[in-house]
């Protein structure tokens, strides 16, 4: 049994192939990471599984289940959970609010419980936030708990969003570009977290991703994608020697 | 300033944070429930109007200050409940079986509503719950086998086990403990993943779903939870004002119930009640100022201008509405005197576009 | 047939109206994403405004034209400036709210001035009474005026937008603020100017509409039927706002004629919720999706 695969995956947007027949499998507790030129459709093949896209070819399972042709809450609550590239936070809600709400799929309570406030969803509300304190611990967000999210500098907000996706309790966490705007400094904290994510919490970690120090410390295995289509997988040091790879980037050799 | 040391994740959860804030409400619920026995009639009648109102407000409040949904049609859900309630009662229907029948009434209504508003954002949402308000006023009046047309219909005062609330304090009575039950209610739905999924649709829709939130059925729930809590208040308003008509229901009470919601402050629980109490008193202090006023001027267009003006300026100059006025004298007062100018400013960005390019 | 074609000819007449009431609506949303729920009473103030100069000062009828839409034109920058930019940025909720502020406004203060107030009054035209009959179809002068003034309006705005400086440079302001800032337009005095521009047409609708409503301080409300009007043409083409204000005089005129009674009235908002149903974003209007 595989634990994700994607086969064939295929969209179109009016003509023009975003992605081309892209099959790959990740496997439980691995990091598998997606390189590739701007415009080569990472963050697309992310909307796919997410079902954001309506995939035109191709199918997604999860542990041999198919996701395709389900709708994006429910894969989340499948246990996959994933960040945005340019965060997509909820702004005007405090970093523990924004935590809580990964906890959603864990949702147990009828409307008219919660409307009463019933013993049981007390016990509930008690229980998820003993979860997301724990994240909380986790990334270092102890200070942060009660501020405004519209307020936090960049860098907080990444890991705010790292946080949420891990308060659901996720089986796969899809990251989209966790290190885009970081400083060197903290792009050093999110790979210390990554390796804790996969390590310690044994969360499989699927991401897309441009700095190639990162991903050649956290990856066990890499995709390399250009223009919709793979181009190498590997391990980090065998696809950043795949000529097609160097190709991608730097162009033909004269 | 208070500082409250947590020791307890219970304490994030409990209603009331600390002891000052169960002195306070405790003194206000008190003068509440005294009122009846300080206050003269005509008082009476403007704070049984500021708790239907207020009720009105709550469930305005849910679903534009924390889902984020936009809606010029809850006059339409305040028809369906003043309706429902007087055809119940004619018909001989206890207030204990027709008050709810009335927010089911308005909740299923509400569904209806809700349903649109799963493909539709912002201004085209706004345009289909005023498209849903003028046609549910204008079936009110054409349907005249039912609800009497342009000639109306009449209500009885509210009966309950044969003890009859006609005088001041019953009534009010049944408003306050209602808005109170409102309150309570969505202050537990607030805290409960289900407020916390209505504020993530109100943040970010894409975000929602993919933490699990079913955006369709947490917007036609919000939807249907607010039409109910304006069911309510369109049952009591029924019966306050003992007669309904189509043009109590128009567009224009849509736009003036919205007006609760943002003078009273977007996203606060507080705001709908300040709201509401504003709107009711604003006419007042206008018909008190009239009498100083020349003859063209203090005529029927004073009204709308002053009403105008106050949305204006509150908008410029209080964004966050009568609650985050409090705020900042609050805390002005705590910090004194280190309170600084920008503390609530919030960051202005250059054009926010819902065009979603 | 004969009757279809008085239909349609209303019908059209009407739709012109509200074609116009929309176009200021769709001027206003594209360049700045508001909604201006003054709209309505952007023209309701024209309207007095023409009355002013052509009944009280006795002007021409070209003149009082000119007058009114130049005078509203100032009142729309006015208003912008005053009220509008403070909330630049703003949710888009709040800023509806406050051109509602605005209309609550402008109809309060009409019935303060004097001369004006709240009495109904008719404004002369050249065109008053007229009619001629073209086979079977009898045409009114009024009607017939009313679709060829639109239509020369249209014209003249079509010539603006793509050949003057200014109309292009509203044209980038529309497609994005950011990038028409960079290019050195001054974004503000733009969306300034749009605001008079938009005014300045709802005077114009005002003018045509009078004839048939008269002038008081509550005509403004057929602003309301102009939303729709905007919606199903999509709120963001300016061709959408005359299409949609032409399907929606249609609709009325042969609702009112072959529905039961109280149709008439509703039909329009009818329609809009059909077309939103069908196509969230208008006929005309663009479906994008949010990018992630």
């Amino acid at each position: 049994m595989s634990f994700f695969k994607v086969a064939n995956l295929g969209i179109n947007f009016g003509g023009v192939v975003a992605v081309d027949k892209v099959s790959f499998e990740v496997r439980r507790g691995e990091v598998y990471t997606i390189i590739g030129p701007n415009g080569a459709g990472k963050t697309t093949i992310f909307n796919l599984i997410g079902l954001i896209y309506p995939a035109t070819s191709g199918q997604i399972f999860l542990e041999d289940k198919p996701l395709t042709g389900s709708v994006p809450h429910r894969i989340a609550q499948l246990g996959i959970a994933r960040t945005f590239q340019n965060i997509e936070l909820f702004e005007h809600a405090t970093v523990l609010q924004n935590l809580l709400i990964g906890r959603h799929r864990h949702r147990a309570a009828s409307l008219w419980q919660e409307l009463l406030f019933t013993p049981a969803v007390r016990r509930a509300e008690l229980a998820a936030r003993e979860a997301v304190e724990q994240v909380i611990d986790f990334l270092d967000l102890a200070k942060y708990r009660d501020s405004l999210v519209a307020g936090l500098p960049y860098g907080v907000r990444k890991v705010v969003e790292l946080g949420r996706a891990l308060a659901t309790e996720p089986r796969l966490l899809l990251l989209d570009e966790p290190s885009s705007g970081l400083n060197p400094e903290e792009t050093d904290d999110m790979a210390f977290w990554i390796e804790d994510i996969r390590r310690h919490l044994g969360v499989t970690v699927l991401m897309v991703e441009h700095d190639m120090n990162l991903v050649s410390r956290v990856s066990d295995r890499v995709l390399a994608l250009n223009l919709g289509t793979v181009i190498a997988e590997g391990t980090p040091a065998e696809v950043q020697a795949h000529p097609a790879v160097i190709e991608a980037y730097l162009g033909k050799a004269a | 300033m208070r500082f409250l040391f947590k020791t307890d994740y219970d304490q994030d959860i409990r209603l009331f944070k600390h002891g000052g804030q169960v002195f306070w409400y405790g003194l206000l619920m008190a003068l509440l429930l005294a009122a009846p026995f300080l206050v003269d009639e005509y008082v009476m009648s403007q704070l049984h109007f500021i708790c239907i109102y207020s009720i009105v407000g709550l469930g305005l409040m849910l679903l534009v200050g924390f889902t984020g949904q936009i809606s010029l049609g809850h006059a339409a859900f305040l028809a369906v409940g003043a309706y429902t309630e007087a055809l119940l009662q004619a018909k001989g229907v206890p207030v204990f079986i027709s008050l709810p029948c009335a927010a089911l009434f308005s909740a299923a209504a509400g569904l209806i509503v809700g349903l649109p508003a799963l493909r539709l954002k912002g201004i085209y949402l706004a345009i289909a719950t005023l498209a849903f308000n003028v046609i549910v006023e204008e079936v009110i009046t054409r349907w005249e086998g039912l609800t009497g047309g342009n000639s109306g219909l009449h209500l009885k005062p509210v009966e309950i086990f044969g003890v009859t609330l006609d005088g001041d304090a019953g009534f009010f009575y049944l408003c306050l403990g209602l808005t109170v039950l409102s309150i309570l209610a969505l202050m537990n739905l607030l805290r409960s993943p289900t407020g916390r999924a209505f504020v993530a649709i109100r943040d970010s829709e894409i975000s929602a779903s993919c933490m699990g939130v079913n955006l369709a059925k947490y917007k036609t729930l919000s939807f249907a939870i607010s039409a109910a809590l304006t069911g309510i208040g369109g049952a009591l308003y029924a019966h306050k004002v003992s007669f309904i008509s189509p043009e109590q229901f128009t567009l224009l009470q849509s736009i003036e119930l919205v007006t609760i919601v943002i003078l009273g402050g977007v996203g606060f629980l507080h705001g709908a009640v300040l709201g509401a109490a504003f709107l009711i008193v604003l006419p007042q202090l206008i018909s008190l100022a009239k009498d100083y006023l020349p003859a063209n001027v203090g005529g029927t267009g004073l009204q709308a201008v002053v009403f105008g003006l106050v949305l204006i300026g509150f908008i410029i100059f209080e964004p966050l509405g009568l609650y985050g006025r409090w705020l900042k004298v609050r805390t002005w007062f705590e910090l004194f005197p280190f309170y600084r100018k920008g503390m609530f400013r919030r960051q202005k960005s250059y054009m926010k576009s819902e065009r979603l390019r | 047939m004969s009757q279809v074609l008085q239909l349609l000819l209303a019908g059209v007449a009407q739709g012109c109206v509200y074609a116009l009431v929309a176009l200021g609506f769709v001027l206003i949303y594209k360049a700045t994403e508001t909604v201006n729920f003054a709209q309505g009473d952007l023209m309701m103030l024209g309207g007095f405004f023409a009355l002013t100069s052509s009944v009280i000062l006795g002007w021409p009828y070209w003149a009082t034209i000119v007058f009114a839409v130049a005078a509203m034109a100032a009142v729309g920058m006015l208003i912008e400036r005053l009220v509008l930019r403070p909330v630049l940025g703003q949710p888009a909720f709040t800023v509806v709210m406050i051109t509602i502020g605005v209309g609550y406004v402008l109809r309060g203060v009409v019935t303060m001035i004097p001369g004006w107030g709240t009495d109904t009054y008719t404004l002369p035209t050249p065109f008053s009474e007229g009619v001629f009959q073209i086979g079977e179809v009898i045409f009114a002068v009024q009607q017939v005026a009313v679709i060829g003034m639109t239509a020369a309006l249209c014209a003249v705005l079509y010539l603006f937008f793509r050949f003057s400086k200014l109309g292009v440079a509203m044209q980038a302001t529309s497609q994005n603020q950011l990038a028409a800032a960079y290019m050195g337009i001054p974004v503000r005095r733009v969306n300034m100017m749009i605001w008079g521009l938009s005014a300045g047409v709802a005077a114009f609708a005002g003018i045509l509409l009078a004839p048939a409503t008269f002038v008081h301080s509550n005509m403004g409300f057929i602003g309301l039927k102009a939303f729709p009007a905007a919606v199903v043409g999509g709120f963001g083409s300016v061709p959408g706002a005359i299409v949609g204000g032409l399907i929606i005089g249609l609709v009325e005129a042969f609702a009112g004629r072959y529905m039961p009674e109280g149709f008439k009235d509703v039909a329009a908002y009818v329609v809009v919720l059909v077309v939103l149903l069908l196509r969230p974003s208008g006929i005309f209007g663009e479906t994008a999706q949010k990018k992630v």
